[in-house]
């Protein structure tokens, strides 16, 4: 490559002028073992640019193909909601009829109580005779 | 699109886009994590990308946006300068090793530069990127990628000058 071309390239391209063809020639000339000694000082410029170039991205990325959820997510809440209004309904009715078991046997109990009540009664009235009894048989003992 | 569809069209230049967001994170660990999360992000896009006329150019630009958001974050203030060791260099090692250190040089020197000038000598010197494409991708005139490709390089230059005449401080 003639020399006063790079020199001249490399006016051009601390302006930017330069074209990507013209800056690879530079790119091109300064890979090169021999440099002119008063170009040397440019090089490490453009073999660090080369250099630049060759790192690469190795890492690894886990592509995972995304799922949709969504669409699960409502099939999974409308049979929580079947779930519920099924067992729920049935839940409701045996309490209901627990309920009117309750007020059976509500009745059944103040009935008998009822019974239990009218018997006692009459028994105190029974009592009331012997009462009397008594009385007359402590003005007979208060008498003599 | 299937997972093999979306790794042909992908995998040319998954490269870039690590290489832009190690430009721009300079850490090579947060680089790597930007390139995995742009990659899973086209990822989930998968079955809108076959509308993309240019899917490198719009991954390009999701990783610069990426790359800037998360320099402004607060989690960048954990972002550290990961390889900042400045060797020692005295005149009595090897020209080869000099010449070597040169060019690390170069990176730590782009580190210094703001990013819009690091972006541009990155896609323009490194991806060789035309400016049509880096105007489209930076959203930039092409007279102003001039003005701060030329000013990057410049900077590039002086200071690679200055280590050259002072050595090593």
């Amino acid at each position: 490559m003639e020399l006063d071309n790079i020199e001249k390239l490399l006016e051009k391209y601390f302006e930017a002028t330069t074209t990507v063809a013209e800056e690879e020639t530079l790119r091109t000339y300064f890979s090169q073992e021999s440099v002119a000694t008063h170009l040397e000082q440019y090089a490490p410029m453009f073999q660090y640019f080369s250099k630049a170039k060759e790192e690469r991205y190795t890492k690894q990325v886990a592509l995972k193909p995304r799922r949709n959820y969504t669409k699960w997510l409502s099939v999974a809440a409308v049979a929580v909601l079947l779930f519920g209004i099924y067992f729920g309904n049935d839940y409701r009715e045996q309490q209901l009829a627990e309920k009117e078991k309750a007020a059976y046997a509500y009745q059944q109990t103040k009935m008998a109580l009822d019974l239990l009540a009218e018997n006692f009664s009459k028994g105190t009235e029974k009592v009331a005779y012997l009462k009397e009894f008594e009385e007359t048989k402590q003005k007979i003992y208060n008498n003599n | 699109m299937n997972q093999a569809d979306f790794l042909n069209i992908v995998m040319p230049f998954k490269d870039k886009l690590y290489r832009l967001a190690k430009r721009l994170l300079v850490s090579t660990e947060e680089a790597e994590d930007a390139t995995q999360e742009i990659l899973l992000k086209l990822w989930s896009k998968n079955k809108v990308m076959e509308s993309y006329n240019n899917v490198e150019a719009f991954a390009m630009t999701m990783t610069k946006n990426f790359c800037l958001d998360r320099l402004k974050s607060k989690q960048a203030s954990n972002l550290t300068l990961v390889h900042s060791n400045y060797s020692d260099g005295n005149s009595s090692l090897q020209s080869q090793v000099e010449a070597k250190d040169s060019i690390n040089w170069v990176e730590r020197i782009m580190e210094e530069l703001p990013e819009q000038q690091k972006m541009v000598l990155q896609l323009r010197d490194v991806e060789e990127y035309d400016f049509d494409e880096i105007g489209a991708l930076l959203d930039m005139k092409p007279t102003a990628i001039r003005v701060a490709l030329s000013r990057a390089r410049k900077t590039v230059r002086e200071k690679l000058m200055q280590k050259h005449s002072y050595g090593i401080g």
